[in-house]
């Protein structure tokens, strides 16, 4: 390890860093627009031209709000649930490769570090997430956030497990828990036509991960920790400005983080046809990766604008007896087959 | 460099550890918790063990500290009392604490000599290799673990169930 | 030492760094650039106009404290399956027959849990109200929904 090593990946992280900041910003402007338009309305317009420039000003007004710290709160824990929250939010991307590996100086530029125990390291980082929603619900002495924050907690983990069981299905379909290689194991395609996508062979692996992703980050249909009708705005009721704005970041990350795993997983990563030119062919990797997780982006948004949300007995129903039976069948159905395809 | 970290993260767990001690009120102390296991995670990383890390950070910081967490909300745990009573403790605690520490001390050296250092990343650790172990050598130990889980299933629910 | 291999995880901490100091920026950010202008009813607890009643830290359901510890056993559970997957390809058929085992093991465990209502969070059987009939206006016609009881989470027993 030398200086140089450090620097271009000090340069990168702050990159990648910087460019999801905005596409997170973005994301949400896309959020409203696409919702405005499902419910015939316009969404912004006011601010830039089709209201392009408002999550600018939404970031200039939430830091110049005032911080309000409720009396009554545990400060300490209070001021460091939405830092946790946007820290695991970000952490994720560290292994998330974004295009075919490219070396520039011996550096890999598309992926901030490619790990032998990658999934595993997605795992344990979104197993983290929990504690800035706890605490951010206990710290608040606000009845509503400590509801939120329960609910909320216990929703997450009950979730975890179908998604830890039915991402298992990739991984023996792969046999390494590698983001990059779950990729390359995707490329080619069935007969010049289909695409060797893993979403395919694995299409219940696919509900079972997108289904519990969203309920991890906590969207609709299950938003149940900020359902507006009961609990206000749940764990995050008490918190306000930028400390607001910390856990809205961090949701709307966590949703980008889903997409773009659930891309890489089941859909192939950056593969798709690469024609043209050289410069041309190392952009469109990238941009293939990006449409997919906007595609992604998008269905969450569909899902929002079309669901009624759950109650909190369905949740938690669903996830115990329908998800995580599905997940586990799906999971033996995929060992079964693989051993069969090995030849005992 | 790789030494200076060890100690970084080394003495991040011994620093969690003793905060967990001294802090009064619950939280603080299930916080440290989540401390000492990251920071135990980042050794067994340094040692090549990388999915004993993982385990360790999704087992123990995100599934167990997380029942912790739970029942500090549920019991509305309150900041722990003082009660300065016991003068034996105070007088046999910090003397007691050198002897067991200088017992450790010595144990380890003469275990392992110092010209025997830990080499980062030597660790068979990898997902496979654990991988191999369980499933070809240590089959029936693992398979015997179901049944743990499954005893410790019904055991959960016998406690919860007997309050209510 | 391999040094190839913890090379990998310098990028995390240093990721770790990044982040940890984009968040504390955030707050300082706000607390430098926002007004503070405290006053008695502002830093009340939010309860919607109404004064505030009790302790919002009161004591909560059992079952929250359940389903944190089934989510521990089966993490463990799905823990396993990790390197399990990873080498499926040396193990083939046998490490199929394992699996079965190890899980039919533990699915006693789950159809327990099932019968003992663990993953009914609703006090109120819903499944045996009757149908609410279509409402039929002059004109208009709207389906008047089930009223239900809002599922209590915090209520005390699990049948």
């Amino acid at each position: 390890m030398d200086l140089p090593f450090l620097l271009y990946t000090l340069l990168k992280i702050v990159v990648v860093v910087f460019a999801l900041l905005t596409a997170v910003a973005y994301t949400v402007w896309f959020e409203r627009k696409v919702v405005a338009h499902m419910q015939s309305r316009w969404g912004p317009t006011r601010v830039g031209p089709y209201g392009l420039l408002q999550p600018l000003a939404d970031v200039i007004k939430l830091i110049t709000k005032e911080d309000i710290t409720p009396s009554g709160v545990f400060r300490l824990v209070y001021l460091a649930a939405p830092c946790l929250a946007v820290i695991t939010a970000l952490l994720v991307f560290a292994v998330i490769p974004f295009g075919p590996r490219t070396e520039m100086g011996g550096i890999d530029i598309f992926q901030i570090t490619d790990l032998d125990i990658g999934l595993l390291f997605i795992l344990s980082v979104s197993s983290m997430g929990v504690y800035g929603i706890a605490l951010a619900g206990w710290s608040s002495n606000s009845k509503y956030s400590l509801l939120g924050g329960l609910r909320s907690s216990a929703q997450m983990i009950s979730y975890e497990l179908a998604m830890g069981l039915s991402i298992v299905g990739v991984v023996l379909l792969t046999g390494s828990l590698s983001l990059r290689q779950v990729v390359d194991n995707q490329s080619g395609s069935w007969w010049g036509i289909i695409p060797h996508w893993n979403v395919i062979p694995q299409f219940i692996g696919f509900f079972c991960y997108f289904v519990s992703a969203i309920a991890e980050t906590n969207r609709l249909p299950f938003d149940l920790p900020e359902a507006e009708t009961e609990l206000v705005a749940g764990y995050h009721t008490e918190y306000s400005s930028m400390r607001f704005a910390m856990f809205f970041l961090a949701e709307y990350t966590n949703m980008t983080a889903v997409s773009c795993v659930a891309t890489v997983l089941y859909f192939g990563g950056w593969s798709g046809p690469v024609f043209g030119p050289e410069a041309l062919q190392t952009v469109l990797p990238l941009l293939w990766f990006f449409l997919k997780v906007l595609a992604f982006l998008f269905v969450y948004v569909w899902i929002r604008g079309t669901l009624p949300r759950f109650r909190y007995d369905q949740l938690m129903a669903f996830g115990w007896k329908f998800l995580l039976p599905l997940a586990l069948a799906n999971m033996v159905l995929t060992s079964f087959v693989q051993a069969v395809r090995y030849g005992g | 460099m790789y030494e200076i970290l060890f100690f970084v993260f080394a003495a991040a767990a011994v620093g969690f550890a003793i905060n967990l001690l001294v802090q009064r009120h619950p939280i603080y102390s299930a916080i440290s918790l989540i401390g000492v296991m990251a920071s135990l995670a980042s050794l067994y990383l340094m040692l090549g063990a990388e999915f004993i890390a993982a385990v360790q950070v999704i087992v123990y910081a995100g599934a167990i500290m997380v029942l912790f967490v739970f029942v500090i909300m549920l019991l509305n745990a309150g900041v722990e009392e003082r009660t300065n009573r016991s003068r034996m403790a105070k007088q046999l605690g910090a003397p007691l604490v050198v002897l067991l520490l200088g017992l450790l001390t010595s144990l380890v050296y003469r275990n392992f000599p110092p010209d025997a250092a830990v080499r980062f990343g030597d660790f068979p650790g990898q997902t496979a290799d654990i991988g191999r172990r369980l499933y070809i050598y240590y089959m029936l130990p693992f398979e015997v673990v179901s049944i743990l889980i499954l005893v410790a299933i019904v055991g959960a629910v016998v406690l919860a169930k007997k309050e209510t | 030492m391999s040094n190839g291999y913890f090379e990998n995880y310098i990028p995390i901490l240093l990721l770790a760094g990044v982040v940890t100091l984009l968040a504390v920026g955030m707050l300082l950010l706000s607390y430098l650039l926002g007004p503070r202008r405290p006053s008695k009813e502002k830093l009340a607890a939010y309860e919607c106009g109404v004064m505030p009643t009790g302790d919002a830290r009161q004591r909560f359901s059992v079952k929250f404290y359940l389903v944190a510890m089934v989510f521990i056993l089966f993490d463990v559970e799905v823990i396993f399956l990790y390197p399990w997957a990873v080498i499926f390809h040396e193990l083939r058929m046998l490490g199929f027959i394992q699996m079965i085992l190890f899980i039919g093991l533990v699915l006693p465990g789950f159809v327990y849990l099932w019968r003992q209502g663990i993953f009914d969070w609703s006090e109120t059987d819903t499944s045996e109200w009757p149908d609410t009939p279509p409402v039929t206006l002059p004109g208009v016609s709207l389906v008047v929904p089930n009223v239900v009881q809002e599922a209590t989470p915090f209520s005390g027993g699990s049948q």
